[in-house]
């Protein structure tokens, strides 16, 4: 501020712009070469990516304007939220955008014309492109905007790094768009939930540990002698996936020139590699990272200190070493050793306990505000979401069992159990944590309408209850119909009767899903009117920097 | 290598129930321990003191 | 004036943040432990399963056409919707034929196991229908099923087969562990085309790399390999490598 002169690059912007250049010449030099158009196009954009951020770093450095920012204002800690603010609002894009292509590929099931028999709008490729889009397009930026808030607020310190966090949203967001249009290309390892190929992951990986190292970094600059147990649940989440992730994604590239690789394991070990991975990104991605969420959001809407902090101790450790061990129970009666299979079902039915615990200290957080559930539908949302989360991992541990397993397995019964935890838990308690964050991110009195909050409320809430209930009619009953016998002892159903059998529940389950859509496009506009519109008071200058408390 | 799949499998099926039973008793013991109290109790007032 | 102060201060904090930043390596340290330990105890004793225990006679690597062919399955998320798993429940072995063996997809990178029959098992369809109807099917599915809600696959006849770019993957398979032999590796371009044509003048060292494999037009145009002659190649196998009138359940265990 006081001196106008170049102030030069930092080391750090000389590392990034070194790298960006190198990156940008490896990447336009594979464009050029490969004979596969998807790949070019996926190097071209990393092209741009990379020529852009070096521009960008090069740029900073001799503007005198962005000379690194104190970490204190008159003691105060500088909080940096600028790309918080953008993970926030990247968390609703995507959403919305994953929301509809769920509804897209429901309607499909439904009335299979809508395929319109070409290779990208096919059901086969945008399945992926969903279930990516809302867990780790939606999820991954609600987790990346929530923790870096949380880790600043409760260690009362900034953001670790300048550069560092900006790379870990903006390349965590160019990752989501690399998987995303590579599914609808036809570039996939055809492993569920780890679809990306071979360079996405690489890719993945250095913004991963630049997010551990950002992370770590803001908790090592904190003043409180204790680091808050949502922090625990974060680092949890976050060191657990990179360890799947690379387990999970060791692959054999064809060539720097190809899309292409072959995982390492094969068949059984393959297998077994991809639902510990697939099961314990259920278990740390969208159950620790969002009970991360959980242990901040809810008692500071609230404004009363967690219920028991020496259950969520509990908690934290025993979720995590018992989740690890369930992924076999996706693999009931398949080739899997039946020991792994029993191993797998003790450890998910036990996980009921931690589970039970860690909602009963969520809701219990609330005794004495019960109240505040009729009066602030935000607070409400996060609470139903925690019930959400205790019927999901009680649904769950049920479905682990074999004998159930049989029943339930490969039908649509999973599915309904899966959007019980993913629009319920999941989404509810996303929705909540933006409706808190985007006030006080942008330093609002309020959200714009709490009406149209308890609108959102109703409609998706009505959107769940059509959504799980139509899945479960129609699992447990292609369920049966799989296993039915006639009198003389024949299998009484051909399998296509089966299929036609379902076509009126993935009509509701589609009607299901176009209202949870709208609940989150009447959340979006809250959110913008909140931001721009000047009848929404900014909060008084001289509270500015101590954020307001939820009211 | 046929034992030492044996081996392995055996050591899966009974190392997990005991492994399981000792770290949970780490952990509670170390939730409950009357000179954390205090710590736990201060830490459960981070999100809420001082903003 | 602000930066002073801290920069001022940082000396004396630092013995302090010393013991904190230890604090969080340990918890690391923890989680880390704790997840691997779950992990390995089931994963690692499979490493000496497939590998030694189950030898299943009749099980080979995939034809270069095959494999092309199973590219196209995972491409396309055929896995979304059918398993190649069945299970040994009666309705399953009466409906889709003997249960799958762990054996059965020991050169599978990756795996297709599948999680959701929205379209039946596809394990063992391998001879179940024609070429014919499979290439039917993938152009028109309710033209032949009318009340099946698969999306239709018209494109696969009409896109020539890269037959090229087999030669590399049959390499990064063989890193991975798959059996290839020199000889099938440097074959593989010739060895795609004579599974296609068996008046290609390599049709009789196809046959001899990869005994008993199909040999022959897939889609009903001799004239191109198209993807859909792949696609068909590797279902019309699937499920059928292991003869289970011959194999002995006693013989593995599981």
């Amino acid at each position: 501020m006081a001196s106008k002169a170049l102030r030069g690059l930092t080391s750090a912007e000389v590392g990034a712009a070194t790298t960006a250049a190198l990156l940008f010449f490896v990447c336009l030099i594979v464009a050029g070469m490969t004979d596969h158009s998807g790949y070019a196009f996926h190097m071209v954009i990393f092209t741009l990516a990379s020529g852009w951020a070096f521009f960008t770093v090069i740029n900073r450095g001799f503007d005198p304007e962005s000379a690194p920012p104190p970490r204190t204002i008159d003691g105060k800690p500088n909080y940096n939220m600028g790309p918080i603010k953008v993970a926030t609002i990247a968390a609703m894009g995507w959403g919305i955008a994953g929301f509809l292509v769920g509804l897209v590929i429901a309607l499909q099931l439904a009335f299979p014309a809508l395929n319109f028999d070409l290779p990208w709008t096919n059901f086969g490729r945008l399945r992926p492109l969903h279930t990516s889009a809302v867990i780790f397009a939606f999820g991954g930026n609600v987790l990346i905007a929530t923790s870096l808030y949380v880790v600043q607020r409760t260690c009362r310190a900034r953001l670790a790094g300048e550069l560092a966090p900006w790379f870990v949203v903006l390349g965590y967001n160019l990752f989501i768009v690399i998987a995303g249009t590579g599914y609808l290309l036809g570039i996939t390892q055809g492993k569920e939930y780890a679809e990306p190929e071979w360079y996405a992951d690489l890719f993945l990986t250095t913004v991963w540990v630049t997010y551990l190292l950002v992370f770590l970094g803001t908790i090592w600059r904190r003043d409180e002698p204790h680091i808050y147990v949502a922090n625990w649940f974060f680092i949890g989440f976050i060191v657990t996936i990179a360890v799947l992730h690379l387990g999970n994604n060791a692959a054999i590239p064809v060539s720097i020139l190809s899309p292409k690789s072959y995982i390492i394991w094969s068949g059984i070990q393959d297998a077994m590699f991809q639902w510990w991975y697939g099961h314990n990104a259920v278990g740390f991605f969208l159950t620790a990272g969002f009970l991360g969420i959980m242990y901040y959001f809810i008692p500071k809407r609230a404004e009363r200190p967690v219920y028991s902090y020496r259950l969520s101790i509990i908690h934290f450790w025993s979720l995590i070493f018992m989740y690890i061990w369930a992924g076999p129970h996706h693999l009931h009666y398949t080739a899997l050793p039946d020991w792994a299979q029993t191993l797998g079902m003790t450890f998910s039915i036990m996980l009921w306990m931690p589970s039970w615990g860690g909602m009963i200290n969520g809701l219990m957080t609330l005794s004495g505000a019960w109240d505040r559930l009729r009066t602030d539908p935000v607070l409400r949302m996060m609470v139903v979401s925690v019930a959400f989360y205790g019927m999901a991992t009680f649904e769950g541990p049920l479905m682990s069992i074999k004998a159930v397993n049989a029943l339930s397995h490969y039908t649509d019964w999973t599915i309904g159990h899966v959007h019980s935890g993913a629009l319920g838990w999941v989404g509810y308690i996303s929705f909540g944590a933006i409706y808190c964050l985007v006030p006080w991110l942008w330093k609002k009195e309020r959200l714009y309408s709490d009406r149209l909050v308890e609108w959102h409320f109703w409609i998706s809430t009505i959107g769940i209850v059509l959504y799980i209930s139509a899945m479960w009619v129609s699992g447990i009953m292609q369920g049966l119909m799989w296993r039915a016998y006639t009198n003389l002892g024949f299998l009484e159903y051909s399998f296509v009767e089966t299929v036609e059998a379902m076509h009126p529940y993935y009509v509701i389950r589609a009607l299901g899903g176009l209202l949870f859509l709208c609940g989150a496009l009447i959340m979006a506009y809250n959110l913008w009117r909140t931001i721009v519109d000047p009848a929404v008071r900014s909060v008084a200058v001289a509270r500015q920097s101590v954020p307001m408390a939820a009211e | 290598m046929a034992q030492m799949y044996q081996w392995l499998a055996s050591i899966a099926q009974s190392f997990g129930a005991i492994y399981f039973v000792a770290l949970f008793a780490l952990i509670v013991a170390y939730a409950l321990w009357p000179k954390n109290r205090a710590k736990f109790d201060r830490a459960a007032h981070v999100p809420l003191d001082r903003e | 004036m602000t930066d002073l102060t801290h920069s001022h201060k940082k000396p004396t904090l630092w013995a302090r943040h010393k013991i904190f930043e230890t604090n969080s390596i340990i918890m690391i340290i923890g989680v880390l432990i704790v997840i691997s330990i779950g992990g390995l105890v089931e994963i690692a004793p499979l490493f000496y399963l497939s590998s030694t225990i189950e030898r299943v006679q009749g099980m080979r690597p995939y034809t270069p056409l095959e494999l092309a062919g199973r590219e196209i399955y995972v491409r396309e998320g055929c896995y979304n919707c059918h398993s190649q798993m069945v299970r040994p429940l009666r309705d399953e072995i009466e409906r889709y034929g003997p249960y799958s063996l762990a054996a059965e997809s020991m050169y599978d990178k990756p795996f297709q196991w599948g999680s959701k029959r929205t379209g039946p098992d596809l394990a063992r369809v391998g001879g179940k229908y024609s070429d014919e109807w499979h290439v039917q099917h993938f152009n028109a599915p309710r033209a032949l099923v009318p009340q099946s809600i698969m999306p239709g696959y018209p494109f696969l006849a009409q896109r020539p087969l890269d037959a090229d770019h087999i030669v590399g993957a049959m390499q990064a398979n063989r890193v991975g562990g798959v059996p290839y032999s020199d000889e099938q590796i440097a074959n593989a371009v010739s060895d795609l085309r004579a599974q296609h044509d068996p008046e290609h003048p390599g049709a009789e060292g196809f046959q001899r790399r990869y005994p008993k494999a199909l040999q022959r037009d897939f889609d009903g145009d001799p004239r191109t390999v198209t993807e859909a002659d792949a696609l068909v190649a590797y279902l019309q196998m699937l499920g059928t490598l292991v003869d289970f009138k011959v194999y002995d359940n006693k013989a593995n265990f599981r």
